[in-house]
């Protein structure tokens, strides 16, 4: 009998083992991002953006030109790559403390300006890599080591739905919520994702995908219970879909 | 360096022809007083150049721009005036731990807080003493004309490649705001291989490469902290500083920046009473013009330090002339804009006449 291999490491990534959790969903988010970059030939085109959290070592498993940001300033540092190299391929990979939070002013703009920038947002709706502290896209009633008894809407607000602001605004070609909890919503993400990077290399806009992603650690849950908590307790208050395209005309105003 | 077309320009404006003329094509900016000139030049200037203005959303994000340009080994420069310059130095230690070239422009004004629009020294410690966090330098160039506004902005561009290190151009409300004529050139030929080694290009046909600051493995930010600290001792050769009627003096004024500029009006008063009195200005504040200090305390000369602050570059002439000699200060207060009169007395007091 003959070995079939069905699923092969993109080149992009590197062979080594991550130092992220078991059950995390940065490594599968990684991993869309390098099979996007072989996918479309952009490997050696890319120049990526890492932020701080817990993918800052984004640069030890995706192999292209990499710059660190500072603590949410991705969506900034991406515009003087860009504006310095029109013709390079442009990502920043940033979590929801770094992207939602400190860098709420960078993101914003970023977009706004339709900066010809793709951005991969990985909201798992904590501060991961400082240990489980209450993010902006903390949900209502969730613990975390900052707000123990449960966020609670009137001192902490409201959970802050990125994709859909980054939709309202003017630069924005193309803005997505997916999730990497099922093969259907891989599959959805991966699309998703595509057309995030193919709007800036077709000169549209401003492309942006979030990923509502699994941290079993700082959740204080198995891997499984984390992956079940997507779709019961995440996709309720963060719906998936395209919020704005404008290939096809969706939200586009 | 220029080709003698001489303009009659401000100092913002002597900035903004001396990045043009250093090959900058990516500049980003943020509005405030008295350093707007500025950015307004550059965002005609840049697409003529064929290159990038950016009206960035704060200085937070115009530094951080910077940092992404540098990355790329593309020519940049941010400018400010000192609210916005505190709000440039995350990045700037940041561009500093990752070894990357910018230049940043501080029109100081007077402080501390919003303070007001007028001239001041205020920023010295920010500037020379590293104003963000870790273990940095920064080049500092401190122009006291227009023309070396023109001249010191083309350096910084040499020096930031140089050393890959982000350079700070210290100026002040006066330098910004007083027009002089300024011979200013064409723009340089970059080299297309500068930075070859380093800069983000796509790792087309080479192993791909990582610009950070982070440094968690076992003795690996030591040892960077090592590097770094033998780079900035490298600069020391990039010393600048103006001697002016200090051969005979017995007493020697320092003063950098536009203040220096002014001292310069009273030391030519008093020598034409007699007045052995003479003027060393430092261009560069990082580093510091030590040894020259030295060798004129050697000469056994006197000093008095006149800053438009209430004491801050004092401490490096103290730390300069330590066990030699000693400096009186005169602090004039930001707030006020000083005129020759104003530091007259203070020499002659100091002058012992
Ligand atoms: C200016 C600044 N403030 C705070 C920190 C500390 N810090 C490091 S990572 C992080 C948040 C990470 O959370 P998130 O962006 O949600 O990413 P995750 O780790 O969950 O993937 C913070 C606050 C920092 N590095 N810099």
């Amino acid at each position: 009998m003959t070995e079939k291999i069905a699923f092969e490491r993109p080149k992009p990534l590197a062979d080594r083992a991550t130092h992220y959790c078991p059950g995390c969903s940065h490594g599968i988010v990684h991993r869309l991002v390098a099979e996007t970059l072989q996918d479309m030939d952009l490997v050696e085109n890319t120049i990526a953006v890492s932020a701080i959290g817990c993918s800052v070592f984004l640069y030890n498993y995706i192999m292209v030109d990499t710059v660190e940001a500072p603590h949410g300033r991705a969506p900034a540092v991406a515009t003087g790559v860009k504006r310095a190299r029109p013709d390079r391929f442009v990502f920043t990979y940033q979590g929801d403390g770094d992207l939602a939070s400190i860098g709420m002013a960078e993101i914003m703009h970023c977009a706004n300006r339709g900066e010809r920038v793709s951005v991969v947002f990985v909201n798992n709706t904590i501060y991961g890599m400082t240990g489980g502290q209450m993010a902006p896209t903390t949900l209502v009633g969730q613990k975390t080591t900052t707000c123990p008894s449960g966020r609670c809407r009137d001192s902490e607000g409201m959970p802050i739905r990125m994709a859909e602001i980054i939709a309202s605004l003017g630069g924005t070609a193309y803005a997505s919520r997916v999730a990497v909890d099922t093969i259907k919503h891989l599959n959805q993400a991966k699309k998703a994702l595509r057309k995030a990077f193919e709007v800036q290399v077709n000169g549209l806009g401003f492309g942006f995908v979030e990923f509502l992603a699994t941290c079993p650690t700082n959740w204080k849950m198995s891997s499984i219970d984390a992956n079940k908590r997507i779709a019961e307790e995440m996709i309720p208050y963060f719906p998936l879909g395209d919020f704005k395209d404008v290939t096809t005309g969706k939200g586009v105003c | 360096m220029s080709t003698g077309k001489k303009l009659f320009i401000k100092g913002n404006e002597a900035v903004a022809y001396g990045a043009l003329a250093a090959g900058c094509k990516c500049f980003f900016g943020y509005p405030i007083t008295p350093q707007n000139d500025i950015p307004e030049f550059m965002s005609k200037a840049m697409p003529k150049a064929g290159g990038q203005f950016v009206q960035a959303e704060s200085e937070v994000a115009a530094a951080n721009m910077l940092l992404g340009a540098a990355a790329c080994g593309v020519r940049a420069m941010t400018s400010s005036s000192s609210p916005g310059v505190s709000l440039k130095q995350e990045a700037i230690s940041y561009m500093a731990g990752s070894e990357l070239p910018g230049v940043i422009v501080n029109m100081n004004r007077g402080g501390p807080g919003l303070g007001d629009i007028g001239p001041s020294q205020g920023d010295y410690f920010q500037s020379v003493k590293g104003g963000g966090h870790g273990d940095y330098r920064t080049l500092v160039l401190a122009p006291g004309n227009c023309q070396e506004a023109y001249d010191l902005t083309m350096l910084a561009f040499d020096l930031a490649y140089k050393y890959t290190n982000p350079v700070l151009i210290l100026g002040d409300a006066i330098l910004g705001q007083m027009k002089e004529p300024v011979s200013v050139g064409e723009p340089i030929a970059v080299d297309e291989a500068e930075g070859g080694d380093w800069k983000l290009t796509g790792a087309k046909g080479r192993p791909y490469r990582i610009l950070k600051s982070l440094h968690l493995e076992e003795g690996s930010l030591a040892e960077h902290n090592l590097k770094l600290a033998a780079k900035y001792e490298s600069m020391r050769g990039e010393v600048r500083f103006e001697s002016f009627e200090t051969k005979d003096a017995e007493l020697v004024v320092v003063a950098y920046g536009s203040i220096g500029r002014i001292v310069k009006t009273v030391v030519r008063k008093l020598r034409q009473e007699g007045l052995k009195v003479g003027l060393f200005r430092p261009i560069t504040l990082y580093p510091y013009p030590s040894a020259a200090l030295v060798e004129l305390a050697q000469e056994g000369k006197r000093f008095l330090t006149v800053e438009h602050n209430m004491g801050q570059m004092i401490e490096d002439v103290r730390l300069s002339l330590c066990g030699l000699a000693d400096s009186a200060f005169f602090g004039f207060p930001p707030g006020n804009m000083p005129t020759p009169e104003d530091f007259e007395q203070p020499v002659r007091q100091a002058l012992g006449r």
